[in-house]
């Protein structure tokens, strides 16, 4: 196959960019589009031009490095995949393919198709986690779980914080990633003493980072590679509701004498 | 975050008083919608209607103040999210194609201006009367206001559009409205945008049925 590929260069966060037209030429239909890239990398080098910076891990859809716009799709064409389970076999000889960045004030560019993606760490940090007792681990049964929430929260848990979501929403809105992860660990027992502190902190850190709101397109869930369905953002609404009704004062709380 | 004013800068809490007051609006444009089919049974019974509403000035006053704080909230709290959404995405995509998203969806923004300015409109026209083009207005005799105004073609016309844009912003609107609550569940999901469209065509419909009866010469 023979491409034209049109790729976001940037040589800086500060730099200007510009989309580069690139000549993608004998690239084989088995490819998965990260090894096309690489293909183009391997002549750019050759040549003595600075290769395509681009994120990249595992390549086997579970370690959420990779992500770019692939002709104005967050992924690529392909429906319930990363970057790197995307085949040049889905586009055809002669086609051009435009490559940019995720676009998202939260997400500065770092270099060309790299984008900074620590407000999602951040987010993490704001409460996406359960605080256990350390020492020997409990029997795997001492908690009971009921089987629907333990499934509901694995299919949360499946989002790999790859940020298709905020690439795709017109809002540039992390929602369906911050309500992934409220879910996963609120639908589970041990997410329940942490649960109202979880919704209000991911929540608040998210507004924070500068992030757009929701306004039910629904374009995150169609984009996302795991298929993170939007209950999970009403589910997120309505324990970010509850927990802020629910919150006493911090004065108010525990203690002892005044 | 544990107090209102703080909830209320959040995302998610304005979004939550954006869908209570929107519930609110959707209760009464059902119910003026219903109010003003009555236009069919003749003069008397929709000007009798009319003078019923007005028989308690507090009750009157008090409907009106609190739809005019729910719309207010209700822009509010749309403004101040649009401006957050396009501040988002300082530098967009050279392409970017739509997977998902509905036409009703997309024309959330411009139709809520459009409805926005059609609300301005109605009040000066059908509730004060300040504006009358071609007719005299009265305040008792609401069957005269609504034949005559709607006899002049582009009102009429301006009246239809306006009602479209209400047939999508609820469309969108009633479906967001559960999501935004919350209420998503797989009972309930697969009848969520049945009820919204439902709604949706029932009011417009409702309210399209007069300008269109009095063009059409049906009423008069």
């Amino acid at each position: 196959m023979n491409l034209t590929l049109k790729v976001w260069r940037q040589p800086s966060g500060e730099a200007r960019g510009r989309l580069v037209s690139y000549a993608a030429q004998g690239i084989s239909a088995d490819m998965s589009f990260l090894e096309m890239l690489d293909v183009v990398n391997e002549g750019l080098i050759e040549k003595g031009e600075e290769p395509i910076a681009f994120d990249h891990d595992c390549r086997e859809g579970i370690c959420g490095s990779c992500g770019v716009m692939i002709n104005g799709m967050a992924h690529g064409p392909m429906a319930g995949t990363a970057t790197c389970q995307l085949h040049m076999r889905s586009f055809q000889d002669g086609d051009t393919i435009v490559v940019e960045p995720w676009r998202a004030r939260a997400f500065p560019v770092l270099r060309d198709l790299v984008v900074d993606r620590s407000p999602l760490d951040r987010i993490m940090q704001a409460g996406g986690f359960v605080s256990i007792a350390t020492g020997n681990a409990p029997d795997a049964h001492a908690i009971l779980v009921p089987k629907e929430a333990a499934e509901l929260a694995m299919d949360a848990a499946q989002c790999i914080g790859c940020g298709a979501c905020v690439a795709a929403c017109p809002n540039a809105s992390a929602m369906l990633f911050t309500a992934a992860k409220v879910s996963h660990l609120g639908l589970l027992p041990q997410g329940q003493p942490e649960r109202d502190r979880r919704a209000l902190g991911m929540v608040t850190q998210m507004d924070l980072e500068g992030f757009g709101g929701c306004t039910n397109y629904g374009e995150c869930t169609t984009a996302c590679p795991k298929g993170i369905s939007l209950e999970n953002i009403a589910r997120m609404n309505r324990d970010f509701r509850t927990a802020a009704l629910r919150a006493r004062p911090e004065s108010a709380g525990a203690g002892g004498a005044p | 975050m544990s107090t209102p004013l703080g909830f209320a800068q959040s995302t998610v809490g304005r979004k939550v008083i954006m869908a209570l007051t929107g519930l609110l609006l959707v209760g009464f444009v059902m119910g003026h919608m219903a109010g003003n089919l009555l236009v069919f049974n003749g003069p008397e019974a929709i000007n009798g209607w009319g003078a019923l509403l007005k028989r308690s000035a507090l009750v009157l006053w008090t409907v009106r103040i609190t739809l005019l704080v729910a719309v207010g909230l209700h822009i509010w709290a749309a403004l101040t999210l649009t401006r957050l959404n396009q501040a988002s995405r300082p530098v967009d995509y050279a392409r970017r194609v739509p997977q998902a998203s509905t036409l009703a969806a997309r024309l959330m923004r411009i139709g809520g201006v459009l409805l926005l300015a059609f609300i301005v409109f109605h009040l000066l026209h059908l509730t004060t009367g300040t504006i009358h083009p071609g007719y005299e207005f009265s305040h008792t005799d609401v069957y005269g206001n609504v034949v005559s105004s709607f006899q002049v073609p582009w009102v009429a016309l301006f009246y239809i559009v306006a009602m479209v844009a209400l047939l999508g912003h609820l469309t969108h609107g009633i479906w967001s409205f559960f999501q935004t609550m919350g209420w998503s569940h797989p009972r309930l999901d697969t009848i969520r945008r049945t009820i919204a469209t439902v709604i949706a065509l029932m009011v417009s419909l409702g309210f399209i049925a007069i300008p269109a009866a009095i063009l059409g010469g049906v009423l008069r």
